[in-house]
């Protein structure tokens, strides 16, 4: 227990003093945040539950896209806004803007809460590999289709309002997206000490099964689905006010790079497992931006190398790696007599 | 839209230019989705960087090209070429994905994908190029229709190379040994086949042949270092499509599937056209679930 509490001090004394102490890194450490609740969110359904979602980006975007047209539309007209970014001059007072922000938030999580519901209806037929492409296919699909939709400005994206008062706000964007970090880690520690969390695991484990005993699999599926888009959404409503300008295809819809970090992240920490996706998010956080910096041109083959990498050899990720070695620090218990019989045994089944 | 649709109504000859270039784009369409449906058939490895093999062989022609070498020539090269890079691709990596969960294969290639997608990104820059063929362009039907010759060389040459394809897989030896191992890689190797030559077969000639598919596509269309991801969607529609041992369905669903996005590329725009891909695959997807869950309930 001792051990339990050390590490959650840890990172709540690197939340709050990070930023104090690199102030010059502050957005760095944001974005940190931000790609914690992505792995997060993506282990819901990927680690969790078996489905291996190539889409979760969608809700990002769209949250992106709904808080930012609650926020424009509560005072002004967005169509008339977006057509004419820059040429008519928009003021947002302070309360104007904090209360925009705040039901774009909120609006932004239901929207894609809800959305989730539905597309889940249609995807969640589909298994393995199907499932992984057609998520794939919707995420890119929405960033194209936005791109053409001119109420929100088509391909050449839109602005949101700027920050009130003399600072950029990032502090305060900051703070709104580590409380978020903390609120996902939290809810998921819950979600995952409950009996979702058995059928879940169940559905992951076989499916067929699990229908079997009577686990409503499609309404589990669903509800785990719009869990992580609830999530998402709010982060993408934070992030895309953080950024100032939003526009389809790089900021709300980045399939191959966002989209694509989720599912790396959550593997190079373990998938399955509730600090996994956390150590995974912080490590694959440094090393992108070590890349990044020193490796520019090539930080792409870097990372497409890394995916190869850690899905070949190192699939089990950081998190599960220990969990097999020291079993006992992690509360399974493992009989070692069994343990031995079951892997011959599933071996001869191959 | 609607306009457009109207206008295909009034002008019929349009339909006709469309369909020809549907068709014969789709021709090349199929090509590289056969070597998907080799692979994912014979080794239950769902290949994602499908495209950028497409794209690498596509950059042999231009490199060729660009050194005044006619492209039809780099057609073998490639071929070759990727050959050998397959090989070494499943030496490295591919080895160690097959037995593995379904969701391995596919994201190990999505890896690899980025890499090379990159990797071309690097060597070539980020601009369309396309390999010049020189090949006059035909008109047709009083000038309503105009049909690029170079379109019906690689259409004729794709065609011959599936015909060879054919034969190679009922004729030869490997042929035989390749459709043995789809079949039950246990009893082909109780029988004395030599699966793990036999993978690396498959994967390489996967490799070579989309190889070939893409020296023709640069020949009749435009090659960029990201178009690869689109390509390999393409492979995944025809393929989910079609299914895996069925040649006849897949250039079916390869000719269809060049046709269908011309079309909408017309009636919807050109910045659809990736769109409609896509979305033909998730109702592939979907229509294909229906009719499982039909033989599902059947089955109960």
């Amino acid at each position: 227990m001792m051990n339990k509490f050390t590490l959650y001090g840890c990172t709540l004394a690197f939340g709050i003093l990070g930023p104090i102490l690199f102030p010059a890194y502050i957005s760095q450490i944001t974005i940190l945040w931000l790609m914690v609740v992505f792995a997060l969110t993506w282990d819901i359904m990927g680690g969790q539950m078996g489905y291996n979602s190539l889409g979760n980006i969608l809700f990002f975007g769209v949250g992106m896209y709904v808080c930012a047209i609650v926020q424009v539309g509560m005072y002004y007209d967005v169509a008339q806004y977006t057509a004419h970014s820059g040429a008519v001059k928009v003021h947002f007072t302070t309360a104007q803007y904090f209360t925009g922000l705040a039901f774009g938030t909120i609006a932004a999580a239901l929207v894609s809460s809800l959305l989730a519901v539905a597309f889940g209806w249609i995807v969640f037929s589909l298994r393995g590999p199907y499932f992984a492409i057609g998520t794939l296919g919707v995420a890119i699909a929405a960033g194209e289709l936005m791109g053409t939709w001119d109420y929100v400005g088509g391909g050449g994206g839109m602005s949101l309002p700027g920050f009130p008062g003399e600072s950029d706000g990032s502090a305060f964007f900051y703070i709104a997206m580590f409380t978020l970090a903390i609120a996902t880690f939290l809810f998921l520690r819950w979600l995952y000490a409950s009996r979702f969390s058995l059928a879940i695991n169940a559905i992951r484990d076989d499916e067929e099964k699990a229908e079997g005993m009577g686990i409503q699999t499609k309404r589990y599926k669903t509800v785990a689905w719009s869990i992580s888009a609830f999530f998402l959404g709010i982060s993408g409503a934070i992030f895309g006010n953080m950024t100032g300008f939003i526009e389809p295809l790089e900021v709300a819809f980045p399939t191959v790079t966002f989209g694509i970090f989720m599912v790396l992240m959550a593997l190079l920490g373990g998938k399955g497992t509730l600090w996994g996706p956390i150590v995974g998010a912080i490590l694959f956080h440094v090393i992108k931006e070590l890349t990044w910096t020193y490796l520019l041109g090539w930080q792409w083959i870097a990372l497409g190398a890394l995916i190869v990498i850690n899905v070949v050899f190192f699939q089990q990720g950081i998190v599960g790696w220990m969990q097999d070695k020291w079993p006992e620090k992690f509360g399974i218990e493992v009989d070692t007599q069994l343990g031995v019989e079951d892997t011959k045994q599933t071996e001869a089944v191959k | 839209m609607l306009d457009n649709i109207s206008l295909l109504g009034l002008a019929p000859f349009l339909n006709v230019q469309l369909l020809l270039d549907g068709l014969l784009i789709g021709a090349l369409f199929a090509l590289s989705a056969y070597g998907l449906a080799l692979v994912w058939g014979v080794m239950n490895v769902k290949n994602l960087a499908q495209g950028d093999f497409v794209i690498m062989g596509g950059y042999i022609a231009v490199v060729f090209a660009q050194n005044d070498i006619h492209p039809i020539i780099a057609l073998p090269v490639a071929a070759v070429i990727m050959f050998a890079f397959g090989w070494l691709l499943y030496i490295t990596i591919i080895k160690r994905v097959i037995e593995r969960d379904l969701f391995t294969s596919l994201l190990a290639t999505f890896g690899i994908a980025i890499v090379l997608a990159q990797g071309l990104n690097l060597a070539f820059g980020p601009d369309v190029q396309v390999a010049e063929s020189g090949f006059p362009t035909l008109i047709l039907f009083d000038g309503n229709v105009t049909l690029s010759q170079a379109k019906l060389i690689a259409f004729g040459l794709a065609a011959i190379l599936a015909t060879g394809l054919i034969i190679f897989m009922k004729k030869s030896r490997m042929g035989q040994a390749i459709r043995a191992t789809a079949q039950d890689a246990r009893a082909a190797k109780v029988m004395g086949i030599d699966t793990e030559k036999v993978y690396a077969f498959t994967f390489s000639l996967n490799a070579a042949i989309c190889g070939a598919a893409g020296v023709l596509i640069a020949m009749v269309w435009v090659i960029q270092p990201f178009f690869g991801i689109t390509h390999s969607i393409r492979s995944f529609v025809i393929v989910t499509a079609a299914g895996f041992g069925n040649l006849p369905g897949v250039i079916m669903a390869g000719l269809g599937l060049g046709a269908m996005e011309q079309f909408s590329g017309f009636i919807l725009g050109a910045e659809f056209q990736q769109a409609t891909v896509v979305g033909v695959l998730i109702a592939v997807l979907i229509w294909r679930q229906v009719q499982q869950n039909k033989h599902r309930q059947v089955v109960e």
